[in-house]
C-alpha cells in the first residue's frame, strides 16, 4: 500500500472506532438524566439503579472516547498536513467550539460520575442535564466541519489557498443543517437499540425482572421515536445531495448515466469497467422519486464527471445499502412497538419480539458506520470537495505502515478490553433492587430460566455469586 | 495587542493550565509507579482519589492547544505535524494508554493481578508521555526543524533525536511528578502519607533544578536561539528571578512543612517556567523559519475564535471551579483566604 491508502486507512479506522464511542458518549448521558427524572418523580429505586448503570458505562465509553478523540485531533495535522495548513482557518471556528462543548462535558461528567451523594440531588441532575447537552453539542459542532468537506462555502480558492474567508459561512455551509440532524438521530438511535438489546437479553433469561422491563422500556421509546424520524431526515439529506453533491447520490445508487425516470436501486454490484450493474432489483423511477419528488426528474449519473472525478462507486454503494436497509428494519420494529404499546399488546411478554429486539441491537452502530462512509467515499477523490484532493492533502512522512499497524493493533486491543469490561459490568449487575442474584453470564446460549424468578436458583452463575459483586472495588458511583 | 499575539497568549495560558493540572495527573502515574515503603497501597488509593474526578477535564487543555494552533495558526500546525510525526504519534500512544489503563483499572473488578496489570501500563505511560511532550517542546524550541516554503528540509527523526531535547522531556517529567508529590502533600489523609509525598517532592524539586541548569547549559549549543532568549531578553530576566524565589519558596515551605504554601509556591515557579520558555522564543512559532505573525491564518477566524473563547470562558471558568470545589474541598484562593496551615 503507499502512503495516501495508509494514511486513508489509518484515519478511517481511528474514526470507526472514536464513533462508536463518541455516539455512546452523546446518547448515553440522555438516557442516565432521563432515568434520574423518572427517579426523581416516581422515587422508583429501579430507575436510580437504571441511572447508576448507565452512568458506568458512560464513565468507561467517555474515557475511551476521550483519548481516541485526542488521537483524532493530532491525526489531522499527522495525516493530512496539508489540509490543516491551507484550511486550518477554515475548519477553525467550529473546532474550537467543539472543543468547549467537549471540555464542559468532562467537566460535569466528573461532577455527575463522582458527585452522587456529595452533592444535592437536583444540582447532581442539572449536571446531568449540562453533560447531555454539551455531548450534543460537541456532535453537532464536528458535524459542522463534515458539511464544510462535503460543500464548501465561505471562501474563494485562489491560487490553491482559500482567500477572503467567512468563518461563520463556512460553518453553515450549505449542509449543515441536514447533516446534523441526520447524525444526532443516528448517535441516540444506535445507543437506544444496543442498550435495549442488552436489556432485552437479560429480560430473556429473567423474565420478572422489573428494573430490566422499565430500562427496555425507555430505550425503546428512544429508539422507536428516532427510528422513524431518521428517514426523514434522511429524505431531506437526499434531496439535498441529489441537488448540491449530485456525484455522491450517483455513486450512492450506483447510477452510471444520466437520465429522467431514474430507477432506485436495490442490492447489485456495480461493474466501474463496463458501467452495468449485475443482479440489481430496480423500482422504475424510484430514485428520481426519491431525490426531487418527481418520477420524471433527471438525475446526474456518474458520466456527468470526469473519470478522475468520480467516487469508488461498489463501496459507496454497499455502505449506502447497508444504512437504508438496517434503518428500515430499525423503523420497522419501531413502528411495531409504538402500534403494540397503543394496542397495548404485551410485547415484553413475546420471546419472539424480545429475540428481535436483541437481534436488532447492533444495526443501530452499523447504520451509524455505513451513513459516515457513504458521506466519505461519496466524497472522494476530494477531501474538500471541489478545493482539494485527499492525494494533495497527505502527510510527506515515508513510513506510514508502521503507525498504520500500530494504531490497529492498539484499537483492536483497546475494543476487546472495552467490551469485556461492560459484559462484566452487566453479568455483575443485579437482576432487581434489593434481589440478590446477578445478571450472570450474558450468552444467550445459557440456561433460561421461564419459571418465575424466585423459582430459578440455577440462573445466577457461582463466580457472580451476589458477595463478590458487593464487595467489587467499583467505579466513582460506589465511592 | 493584535489577534495573533493575544491568540498566541492564550495558548500559552493553555499550556501552563496544561502542565499545572494535566502534568501533574500524569505526574500522579509516576508516583504510581514509584509507590514504595509500608504505605504502598495508600499511596496508590491517593493518587487515584485525586486523579479520577478530574483529569479527562484537565486533558482538554491539550486538545485546545492543538485547535487554536490550527485555527489560528494553520501553516505551524501543518509544519509541526509533518516535522514531529514520529514523537508525536508516540505521544499518542502514551495518552491512549494512560487514559485507558487509569479507566479500566478503576472498572475492571476481577482481582489484584489485573489491577496490578492495569496499574502498571497507567504508570508506564505516565513516565513516557511527559518525556515525549518534553521533547516535542525542545525540538520546537532547538531550531532544528529547518522549512523551506512548506516543505521541512530537516528530515523526521533527526531534530528530535538530539541532547537538548532529550533533556528537555527529562525536565518536564521531573517538573510534572514534583507538581503531583507538591499537590499530594496537600490532600493525604494523614501525616505519614503526607510525610512519604513530602520526601517525594523534595527529591523531585532537586531533580527539577539540576535539569533546569542542564537544560540551560546544553542550550548554549543546541539551541542558540532559545540560549539567546534566556540570557538578552528583556522580560526573561524578571522571569527568572520569580521562578527563583518560587523555587526557593518552595523548598522553605516544604521544609517546613507549609504545604498550602509550597503548593501556591510550586504553582508559581511551574507558570513561570512555561512563561520563560515562549518568552525567550518569541516570536518564533517553530524556531527559526516559522514567526507567529506570518504563519497566522486568517484575521477574521482569528477573531471569531476569540469571541468563542471569550464567551466559552464564562461557561467554562465557572464549571471548572464548581468541579475543584467539590472534590478537592478548598477555595481555589484558599492560600490567599488562610495565609497559615
Amino acid at each position: 500500500m503507499d502512503s495516501l491508502t495508509y494514511a486513508r486507512a489509518q484515519m478511517g479506522m481511528s474514526l470507526a472506532f472514536h464513533m462508536v464511542f463518541a455516539a455512546l458518549g452523546v446518547a448515553l448521558p440522555l438516557f442516565m438524566v432521563i432515568a434520574d427524572y423518572l427517579h426523581l418523580r416516581t422515587r422508583d429505586p429501579d430507575y436510580l439503579e437504571f441511572s447508576k448503570r448507565m452512568a458506568k458505562g458512560t464513565a468507561i465509553l467517555f474515557a475511551v472516547g476521550a483519548v481516541s478523540g485526542t488521537v483524532l485531533s493530532f491525526e489531522l495535522g499527522l495525516l493530512w498536513p496539508q489540509f490543516m495548513g491551507t484550511f486550518g482557518d477554515v475548519v477553525g471556528l467550529p473546532f474550537a467550539m467543539e472543543g468547549f462543548a467537549f471540555f464542559t462535558e468532562a467537566i460535569f461528567l466528573g461532577i455527575y460520575l463522582y458527585g452522587r451523594g456529595r452533592i444535592p440531588p437536583r444540582v447532581h441532575f442539572w449536571s446531568g442535564v449540562a453533560v447531555a447537552v454539551s455531548g450534543l453539542a460537541s456532535a453537532f459542532f464536528v458535524t459542522c466541519v463534515n458539511a464544510i468537506m462535503n460543500d464548501p462555502s465561505g471562501f474563494q480558492m485562489v491560487e490553491g489557498r482559500p482567500a477572503d474567508i467567512d468563518p461563520l459561512a463556512a460553518m453553515f455551509s450549505r449542509p449543515w443543517a441536514h447533516e446534523t440532524l441526520h447524525a444526532l438521530l443516528a448517535c441516540y438511535q444506535a445507543t437506544a437499540f444496543a442498550l435495549a438489546a442488552v436489556h432485552a437479553a437479560v429480560l430473556l433469561r429473567h423474565p420478572t425482572s422489573t428494573l430490566f422491563r422499565k430500562a427496555l422500556r425507555v430505550s425503546l421509546w428512544v429508539g422507536a421515536v428516532t427510528a422513524l424520524l431518521q428517514p426523514l431526515a434522511g429524505d431531506l439529506a437526499a434531496r439535498h445531495i441529489a441537488e448540491y453533491q449530485p456525484a455522491k447520490l450517483a455513486a450512492a445508487e450506483a447510477l452510471y448515466e444520466t437520465r429522467d425516470h431514474a430507477p432506485l436501486l436495490i442490492g447489485g454490484i456495480p461493474d466501474d469497467k463496463t458501467g452495468e450493474v449485475h443482479y440489481g432489483v430496480e423500482i422504475p423511477s424510484g430514485l428520481s422519486m426519491l431525490a426531487f419528488h418527481d418520477p420524471a426528474a433527471t438525475v446526474k449519473g456518474l458520466d456527468a464527471f470526469p473519470p478522475g472525478d468520480r467516487p469508488p462507486v461498489a463501496a459507496t454503494h454497499f455502505s449506502f445499502q447497508v444504512m437504508v436497509g438496517t434503518g428500515s428494519w430499525m423503523a420497522l420494529l419501531g413502528a411495531i412497538t409504538l402500534f403494540g404499546w397503543w394496542r397495548k399488546w404485551r410485547l415484553f411478554e413475546s420471546r419472539k419480539y424480545l429475540w428481535a429486539v436483541v437481534a436488532t441491537g447492533p444495526l443501530g452502530m452499523i447504520a451509524l458506520e455505513a451513513g459516515w462512509l457513504v458521506t466519505e467515499f461519496g466524497r472522494q477523490p476530494w477531501i474538500v470537495r471541489g478545493a482539494m484532493r485527499t492525494k494533495e492533502a497527505v502527510t510527506p512522512f515515508p513510513h506510514m505502515a508502521a503507525p498504520f499497524w500500530t494504531f490497529t493493533i492498539v484499537y483492536v486491543l483497546l475494543g476487546i478490553a472495552v467490551v469485556y469490561l461492560l459484559f462484566r459490568q452487566l453479568r455483575h449487575a443485579h437482576v432487581a433492587v434489593g434481589d440478590p442474584r446477578t445478571v450472570g453470564p450474558v450468552s444467550l446460549r445459557g440456561p433460561v430460566s421461564r419459571a418465575p424468578a424466585s423459582a430459578a436458583p440455577e440462573s445466577a452463575a457461582p463466580e457472580s455469586s451476589a458477595s463478590e459483586s458487593g464487595a467489587q472495588v467499583g467505579g466513582p458511583d460506589e465511592h | 495587542m493584535s489577534t495573533e499575539l493575544l491568540l498566541g497568549g492564550i495558548m500559552v495560558a493553555a499550556l501552563v493550565l496544561y502542565v499545572l493540572f494535566g502534568g501533574a495527573d500524569f505526574g500522579g502515574g509516576v508516583w504510581d509507579l514509584l509507590a514504595s515503603g509500608p504505605r504502598k497501597r495508600e499511596q496508590r488509593a491517593l493518587i487515584e482519589k485525586a486523579i479520577g474526578p478530574i483529569w479527562e477535564a484537565n486533558h482538554v487543555w491539550l486538545i485546545l492547544v492543538v485547535v487554536l494552533l490550527f485555527a489560528g495558526f494553520p501553516r505551524a500546525f501543518a509544519i509541526l505535524a509533518t516535522a514531529l510525526h514520529v514523537p508525536m504519534t508516540l505521544f499518542l500512544l502514551g495518552v491512549v494508554a494512560r487514559g485507558s489503563a487509569f479507566t479500566f483499572r478503576a472498572y475492571d473488578s476481577r482481582g489484584d493481578r489485573q489491577q496490578k496489570r492495569w496499574g502498571m501500563m497507567f504508570s508506564l505511560a505516565s513516565l513516557v508521555s511527559p518525556v515525549l511532550l518534553g521533547m516535542i517542546v525542545g525540538t520546537i524550541a532547538s531550531g532544528r526543524i529547518r522549512v523551506e516554503g512548506t516543505t521541512i528540509t530537516s528530515g523526521f527523526f533527526m531534530p528530535w533525536l538530539s541532547p537538548f531535547p532529550l533533556a528537555v522531556g527529562a525536565y518536564a517529567l521531573t517538573l510534572f511528578a514534583f507538581l503531583a508529590a507538591v499537590y499530594l502533600c496537600g490532600e493525604a489523609g494523614t501525616d505519614a502519607l503526607k510525610e512519604d509525598f513530602r520526601r517525594r517532592a523534595l527529591g523531585s524539586g532537586v531533580a527539577v533544578g539540576l535539569l533546569a541548569l542542564a537544560c540551560f547549559a546544553l542550550s548554549r549549543r543546541h539551541a542558540p536561539v532559545i540560549a539567546l532568549g534566556l540570557t538578552d531578553h528583556p522580560l526573561t530576566w524578571p522571569l527568572h528571578v520569580i521562578t527563583g524565589l518560587a523555587a526557593t519558596t518552595a523548598f522553605y515551605a516544604l521544609f517546613t512543612r507549609r504545604f498550602t504554601l509550597a503548593r501556591g509556591a510550586a504553582i508559581v515557579q511551574a507558570t513561570m517556567i512555561v512563561l520563560g520558555w515562549a518568552a525567550s522564543q518569541y516570536p518564533y512559532l517553530v524556531v527559526p523559519d516559522v514567526n507567529l505573525f506570518a504563519a497566522a491564518g486568517n484575521a477574521r477566524t482569528r477573531t471569531l475564535v476569540l469571541i468563542a473563547l471569550g464567551v466559552g470562558s464564562l461557561l467554562l471558568f465557572p464549571s471548572l471551579y464548581f468541579l475543584y470545589r467539590v472534590f478537592k474541598g478548598t477555595s481555589a484562593f484558599e492560600a490567599l483566604d488562610k495565609p497559615r496551615d
